[in-house]
């Protein structure tokens, strides 16, 4: 690891100021950043390290209704806050369903918005890479990437984003409290993270310097509370990033979908927001044929990036399926296997 | 650039000087204070050989740096026994057999002793097997980590009723 200055400002206008300095990092937790610093794939020159910053480990409820997360609070203690647990249940679902319990117990929110890709080939400091240096090439077009994007990736880069907690957010149209240079600024989640086009470097919109420092949840977004959930293919039961994903939100009344929620994650560089099979939803009875077409018109403008078709197909029928779960009605616990495809299969074992 | 930080560390307040900022919570366990109980494996999150609590809290101290703990209360492994007197979650291992090799049972019991504390997952195995999920045996002997896990829950349950009756 690169040797680099530490620093532990005692105010946010601090640290903003302590990060004009070229090569400066924020450094929440470190659960990803210390790994990509171990692996040289980062290299800051100063880290400034955010975790005593006072007021950012609040969750409170505004008087308009919303949410308000202070980018420090951690994702565990995010997941069991009574308030997210009741009325954004697929948020803590998500949340549960990612990392381990002890890096749960570490991560923080404004961290994991931020978190980098998980592609073999950026973390390989050997392989060409246009995300982790510029004008390389990419070795992941070409090479192993059955778990590449198969929407909205470029010639120049193929990889996902990895969040779990970042796909309900953006189905919810979560809000990000952003403090920088300039002040204070907010921007929707959606515009957070950028796909790659000719500039796959730049993960996100934010400026150099930007500090995250809470993410709003609105108050409407309770709405869904009754019918929502998060549900996510992994390569093993537990503790693996997502294949594919879904979060599916939805009112009823009276038999019929007033409005959905859609969005997709592990398919993209950014969590995949599906406004078009939001739009066939809106007044259909809910039910397999209603969601199928949902499905289909999430995934119309998929293809592949390289061995992974197959991706496309299991998108589809993991929305399908986590529309049939939504509909079906948010369990009043927490289930054992959060936001597994195996929880609800009597019978399956998974010792 | 040097630092200072102040740990409780398994009991006992120390101040200690940090000549270099890349020190993780776990080599400064390992490597400074000669707590080796806390075990390296994969150094990089995957494996929860290095889980310690933090402030009552199971972490990974392998993805943390010493210099964000200044303050912090740390319990590993060696913290737990009181002279001959182990730890209910350690007894439990040994009863059940959770291990074999024994190279992951240090952040296994460390772990095991963050979910109890955090109370989700009671006396379900599936939400146990749930919330062990990041530490890894290389030797498989999850099913006995289940049992002991289940045991200690109960036993320390158990004993907290006495303790409150």
């Amino acid at each position: 690891m690169k040797n680099f200055d530490y620093v532990r400002p005692a105010s946010v206008a601090d640290a903003v100021k302590a990060a004009a300095t070229p090569g400066a990092a924020y450094l929440a937790s470190g659960t990803n950043l210390l790994d990509l610093m171990k692996g040289n794939i980062a290299r800051p020159d100063r880290l400034i390290d955010i975790t005593r910053l006072p007021g950012l480990d609040r969750v409170e409820r505004l008087p308009d209704g919303a949410l308000r997360i202070g980018a420090l609070v951690r994702n565990a203690d995010l997941a069991h806050d009574p308030d997210v647990a009741k009325a954004y249940p697929a948020v803590a679902e998500a949340l549960l369903s990612g990392a381990s319990a002890q890096l749960r117990n570490a991560a923080t929110v404004g961290g994991n918005l931020l978190q980098r890709t998980r592609c073999g080939y950026f973390y390989d400091p050997a392989s060409a890479c246009n995300k982790r240096a510029p004008g390389t090439g990419c070795d992941a077009s070409g090479g192993e990437n059955r778990l590449h994007a198969v929407l909205g990736w470029s010639e120049s880069c193929i990889a996902t984003h990895p969040s779990d907690f970042c796909v309900p957010l953006v189905a919810l149209d979560a809000v990000v409290e952003i403090e920088g240079h300039n002040g204070r600024r907010e921007i929707a989640l959606e515009a957070l993270h950028r796909l790659p086009g000719d500039t796959p470097a730049q993960d996100t919109t934010l400026d150099p310097g930007d500090l995250i420092v809470a993410v709003r949840l609105p108050g409407d977004a309770r709405q869904f509370a009754a019918h929502a959930r998060y549900l996510k293919v992994r390569e093993r039961t537990s503790y693996a990033f997502a294949i594919v994903s879904a979060s599916a939100h939805l009112r009823i009344e009276q038999g019929a979908i007033i409005e959905a929620r859609l969005a997709l994650g592990g398919v993209a560089a950014k969590p995949w927001r599906a406004r078009a099979a939001e739009a066939t939803l809106a007044g259909a009875t809910p039910g397999p044929a209603a969601f199928r077409r949902a499905a289909e018109a999430a995934l119309a403008d998929a293809k592949p990036s390289g061995d992974n078709a197959y991706k496309i197909e299991l998108a589809r029928r993991i929305l399908v399926r986590a529309l049939s779960l939504a509909a079906a009605g948010t369990p009043a616990r927490m289930p054992a296997l959060p936001a597994s495809p195996f929880s609800a299969v009597a019978g399956a074992s998974h010792a | 650039m040097s630092f200072s930080i102040g740990l409780t560390v398994n009991g006992v307040r120390q101040t200690i000087a940090l000549d270099d900022p890349r020190v993780t919570l776990l080599d400064l366990l390992r490597e400074r204070l000669h707590l080796t109980g806390t075990k390296k494996g994969c150094d990089r999150g995957q494996c929860g050989a290095c889980t310690v609590l933090v402030d009552g809290r199971r972490v990974n101290s392998c993805l943390t740096l010493a210099l964000s703990h200044d303050g912090a209360d740390i319990v590993t492994i060696e913290g737990l026994a009181r002279g001959d007197q182990l730890h209910p979650v350690q007894a439990a291992f040994i009863a059940h057999d959770g291990l074999q090799c024994g190279f992951c049972t240090p952040g296994q019991i460390m772990s095991a002793i963050g979910l109890i504390a955090e109370g989700q997952a009671g006396d379900d195995p599936e939400r146990i097997r749930e919330g062990m999920s990041g530490n890894l045996c290389r030797c498989g002997a999850y099913t006995g980590i289940t049992d002991a896990v289940l045991d200690a829950t109960q036993t320390m349950a158990a004993s907290n009723e006495r303790r409150s009756a």
